[in-house]
């Protein structure tokens, strides 16, 4: 029997990174004997190990939770864990409207943070009732008081009856629970005899369950042997099992209106499925899908190449594993003279290409060249014709272009006013249009028109770095425009290195070529002979830089007793240079690459 | 059947007494620091590991013999004389056989010089490393300039021929101020001179001190191969031209010890850490006694010394032929490759180095030129088999 609506809260935590929200959540699924003591280990939620190592979420999870109140009932509560990163920002907001509240976490000792904004607004956006939680009390650093006048200053709600807690020693975890049925609202409006209408929150993928969807029923009742549709993608299913998360997978006998738990439906991949698309019943559909509903397109490109060519097939195998769970990433084989065969792949953002590389290095344990990120242009020829450019090497003979259209984002950036400055600059020096400039609650709201290649690069880094973490950044798609943008291709040894070339706006070409060419000489290490290294358009050289020529590298002392110990040493040296990738003569170590397209000026 | 670089390149034996006075914070040679030695074992248990080598490298002809360390001029005679005597009874010696010991130049050691000399000894080699006292301090030395000065003349006076080491490329060190300390060891008159830029080697403790940020004005790549260069032009112009990397001579007073090694001859290693090159019913071993000089004394009196000993396969031979030879300002004879040298990358190689002048080709032989001498480990990797 499904649980009646008015005994269940659902809700997410929201808080800056590193103020307590795993512990949180470790603590209430402790204190409410979830999980039995032995099985308790730490940060139960985050489940890859690079969630755990890089404290980000990537994939939604959830948690059931029963909950004897004071008041004599027993409650149902569903945390839903989200993703905290701008390039996720739309799966963020699509899990929130699963829930009706948020505990808003923030350290006693810290304060209110970017992060704290940027993610409270998604769950104000969502129409939560919003509970403030205060951690880390056990602290002496901690000043309560004065985290509550600012979150009232800057987020405008009421701090006066935040709950104070140290999620470390557990003190305060049971105010937590009564807030939680007290303050939250019970999810409402939703009718059991319905047609059955359910959000699809996040799906991942089990190599033994196959695709596992996480789902917020809203109208109606889910039951194992259920004929389902999912409404956008249009696919049917016949549910195999339904149950929820205590966190560990535990089979239920149907789900009704405002719970949450799990389907399986022998669906064979992650991309098969979108994340808040709705389900319904095959035979009895809802007569309308949910609102809001948005297919994810991958917004930056880079190209991925194996170090060690003959790990090319092992690499086509990791990726099409990490697809089976990612369906926000695209990939297509491409072959580059100086690298060899690879794939270009298509990433929401660069969060999301640095997380996919990792996991097919580590994972896998191959190592990989990245190329220069970069966004999809529309190129326009003269002949009327129009094509959509991934990759820098693809771009047509300019005669033939008419004009180059650049994606362009609304940039929000919240910052303390002491940075204003920098981060006006940044935009600035970025080809940013400032749209609108306020101040709420003691901080200052830069809106921006950007071009998306200048923010792929390395913008949230700066960003953080200039504003000492302090700034909150979010941004969205607005559209295409034209701009003067060209190709930048950088010559080694008056090589084409194809991995470099990259698309610029003309006025900006000089200084990224200067600093594409000085980087570069730093990187490349010092061979026998000098090398020029040039960045050019077309075939005009618009900086250039020379390396000189390694003179010395000899070992002084080498007897009879030295040479097995010497042999080992130039035996490595030449391990290492077997690393490297070839451009005619000259050997570029792969770091290079990778730092070389970091622009931090 | 061509002759093989073993036949040719002489047959040498390597002594090591690894004791010091004190431990020199460059050093990372086997090298260690106690408070008594007892000469008497010592001296048996190297001569019992010279007649163990002897049994199995009959009807060969010794060329040469060196005592390395640490600090051989440690030795008493009568040590050095019941290895010496040891060598004599296990091998033939060649008529014009030449036995090195490296020396500290300090008075003490000076002292025994007479007695090397009638044990057989006819060549030294002194660690000089500096004529300037600032440096010799840095160093951690403890000989000072006059010393090194006097216990040179003794040498000069007591041995047929005598070599002396000097580091450079030192802290703070200037183009300059090196051309005028080299010049003064010119002035000298020795007639073999060992010049070795300063290596920072692991494990030793400039090491870890460069690590925390000391160790400063060390010269930088530029520095160094100017520092290189010049010592070419200035040994050159003074009848000193460099026969390999780090060594000097006047032409015919070459280390005939140290050729053995860089023309891949074969040569038995005793002591401590030793390690030795013979090549039996075509096989080329090499063994290495156990580094700690506790072990390598038991293990030597209960029979056998060595640690390790292994049969080199066709690449490491190669390699080391490879790496050995090109020091050499005579370069190396193309025969006496093996598989690598029926390998085309191998010979396309060489022509690519050839082009960008960091080789010679002449004959059977290859070199490196000036060039590729400071380059030489680049070049090596470039040629050695993969
Ligand atoms: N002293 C103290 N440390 C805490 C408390 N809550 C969390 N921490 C510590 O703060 C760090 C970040 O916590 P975590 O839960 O991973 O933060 P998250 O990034 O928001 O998930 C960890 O080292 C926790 O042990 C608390 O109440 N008191
Ligand atoms: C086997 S060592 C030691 C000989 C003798 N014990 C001595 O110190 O005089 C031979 C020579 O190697 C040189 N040498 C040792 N360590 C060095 C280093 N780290 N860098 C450059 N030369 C070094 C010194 O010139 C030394 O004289
Ligand atoms: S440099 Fe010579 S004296 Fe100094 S520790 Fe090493 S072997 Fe001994
Ligand atoms: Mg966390």
């Amino acid at each position: 029997m499904s649980t009646p609506q008015s005994r269940i809260r659902n809700f997410s935590i929201v808080a800056h990174i590193d103020h307590g929200k795993s512990t949180l959540a470790d603590r209430l699924i402790q204190l409410t004997g979830t999980v039995a003591e032995r099985d308790m280990k730490e940060q139960m939620l985050d489940a890859m190990d690079i969630e755990r190592e890089r404290g980000i979420t990537i994939k939604a999870n959830t948690v059931r939770i029963d909950y004897p109140a004071k008041d004599g009932h027993t409650y149902v509560l569903n945390l839903i864990d989200t993703p905290g990163h701008v390039d996720f920002a739309y799966e963020v907001s699509r899990s929130m409207r699963a829930v009706e509240g948020s505990l808003l976490v923030v350290d006693a000792t810290q304060g209110v943070e970017a992060q704290t904004l940027a993610n409270v607004y998604t769950a104000i956006e969502a129409d939560h009732e919003i509970v403030p939680v205060l951690n880390k009390i056990d602290l002496p650093a901690s000043d309560p008081e004065r985290v509550k006048t600012q979150i009232e200053d800057v987020i405008g709600i009421d701090a006066s009856e935040a709950v104070e807690i140290s999620a470390k020693t557990g003190l305060g975890i049971p105010d937590v629970l009564e807030a939680i049925v007290k303050r939250l609202p019970p999810p409402h409006g939703g009718d059991p005899d319905a047609p059955l209408k359910a959000m699809l929150v996040d799906s991942k993928y089990d190599q033994y369950l196959g695709v596992i969807c996480i789902v917020r029923i809203v109208d109606g009742t889910l039951k194992k042997g259920d004929r389902i549709r999912m409404m956008k993608t249009g696919g049917t299913y016949d549910v195999d099992d339904v149950g929820i998360y205590r966190p560990a997978m535990t089979g239920v006998d149907s789900l009704g209106p405002g719970e949450i738990g799990y389907l399986n439906a022998s669906i064979k991949q992650v991309r098969d499925t979108r994340v808040g698309d709705t389900i319904t019943h095959e035979r009895k559909p809802c007569d309308k899908a949910l609102p809001g509903f948005k297919p994810s397109i991958p917004v930056v490109f880079c190209g991925l190449f194996p170090v060690d060519t003959s790990d090319f097939e092992d690499m086509r195998d990791a990726i099409e594993k990490l697809a089976l769970n990612d369906a926000s990433f695209s990939f297509e084989m491409e072959t580059s003279a100086a690298l060899g065969f690879g794939f270009r792949c298509g990433f929401l953002g660069l969060l999301h290409l640095e997380v996919i590389r990792d996991r097919i290095e580590r994972e896998y344990n191959i190592e990989l060249i990245t190329t220069a990120p970069s966004v999809v242009y529309h190129v326009h020829m003269r002949d009327g014709s129009q094509h959509d450019l991934h990759n820098p090497a693809d771009m047509p003979d300019m005669s033939k272009i008419s004009h180059i259209e650049e994606p362009r984002i609304k940039a929000t950036i919240l910052v303390p006013d002491d940075y204003l400055g920098d981060v006006l600059k940044l935009c600035q020096d970025r080809r940013g249009l400032q749209m609108d400039l306020t101040y709420v609650g003691g901080r200052a709201m830069a809106v921006y028109d950007l071009p998306l290649n200048e923010v792929v690069f390395d913008f949230y880094d700066r960003l953080k770095s200039v504003t000492k973490g302090y700034a909150s950044f979010d941004y969205e798609i607005t559209g295409y425009r034209e701009d003067n943008l060209v190709k930048m291709q950088v010559l080694v040894n008056d090589e084409p290195v194809d991995a470099l070339s990259m698309m610029v706006h003309r006025d900006r070409a000089e200084m990224r070529g200067r600093a594409m060419c000085a980087k570069l000489k730093d990187l490349i290490p010092r061979q026998m002979f000098k090398i020029p290294i040039q960045a050019a358009i077309g075939g005009k050289v618009i900086a250039r830089e020379t390396l000189s020529a390694m003179r010395k590298d000899v070992t002084a002392k080498c007897y009879g007793g030295d040479a097995t110990r010497k042999k080992k040493l130039l035996e490595k040296q030449k391990a290492g240079k077997k690393k490297m990738r070839q451009f005619g003569k000259v050997d570029i170590p792969q770091e290079a690459f990778i730092s070389a397209l970091k622009m931090d000026s | 059947m061509p002759v093989e670089p073993w036949q040719r390149g002489g047959f040498g034996l390597y002594v090591h007494w690894p004791f010091c006075e004190a431990k020199c914070p460059y050093c990372d040679f086997n090298s260690h620091v106690t408070a008594s030695i007892d000469q008497r074992r010592w001296a048996d248990a190297l001569a019992a590991e010279v007649r163990r080598w002897a049994e199995v490298t009959p009807g060969r002809v010794l060329s040469s013999i060196f005592f390395g360390g640490g600090t051989p001029s440690l030795m008493t005679p009568e040590t050095v004389d019941t290895v010496l005597r040891a060598a004599q009874d296990s091998w033939t010696w060649a008529n014009d056989i030449e036995i090195t010991l490296e020396a500290n130049p300090r008075s003490v050691e000076a002292a025994r010089f007479r007695g090397f000399a009638e044990a057989g000894v006819n060549r030294v080699s002194l660690g000089v490393q500096s004529l300037r006292e600032g440096d010799l301090r840095r160093l951690g030395r403890l000989h000072d300039v006059d010393e090194a000065r006097a216990a040179f003349d003794i040498a000069r006076k007591t041995f047929d021929r005598v070599s002396f080491d000097l580091i450079y490329a030192r802290q703070g060190q200037t183009r300059e101020a090196w051309r005028d300390e080299l010049s003064e060891a010119l002035d000298m008159a020795a007639d073999h001179l060992s010049l070795y830029q300063l290596t920072i080697e692991p494990g030793t403790a400039f090491w870890d001190r460069r690590q925390a940020g000391g160790l400063r004005g060390l010269p930088d790549e530029d520095l160094g191969a100017d520092l290189f260069e010049m010592t070419q032009d200035i040994c050159g112009a003074a009848g000193m031209p460099a026969y390999e990397v780090s060594n000097h001579t006047r032409p015919g007073a070459e280390s005939r010890h140290n050729l053995v090694y860089w023309r891949s001859g074969d040569w038995v290693g005793v002591g401590p850490g030793a390690h030795g090159r013979v090549t039996m019913d075509g096989a080329r071993r090499s063994n290495a006694g156990w580094l700690a000089p506790g072990k390598w004394l038991g293990a030597a009196e209960a029979g056998n010394g060595d640690e390790s000993i292994e049969v080199l396969t066709d690449e490491d031979r190669d390699a080391e032929y490879l790496m050995m030879g090109l020091r050499l300002t005579e370069g190396l004879d193309v025969d006496g490759l093996g598989a690598v040298a029926k390998d085309p990358r191998f010979h396309r190689s060489i022509d690519e180095l050839i082009a960008q002048d960091l080789l010679w080709a002449r004959d059977e032989s290859i070199g490196a030129t000036a060039r590729g001498r400071l380059l030489l480990n680049a070049v090596i990797a470039e040629l050695m088999p993969d």
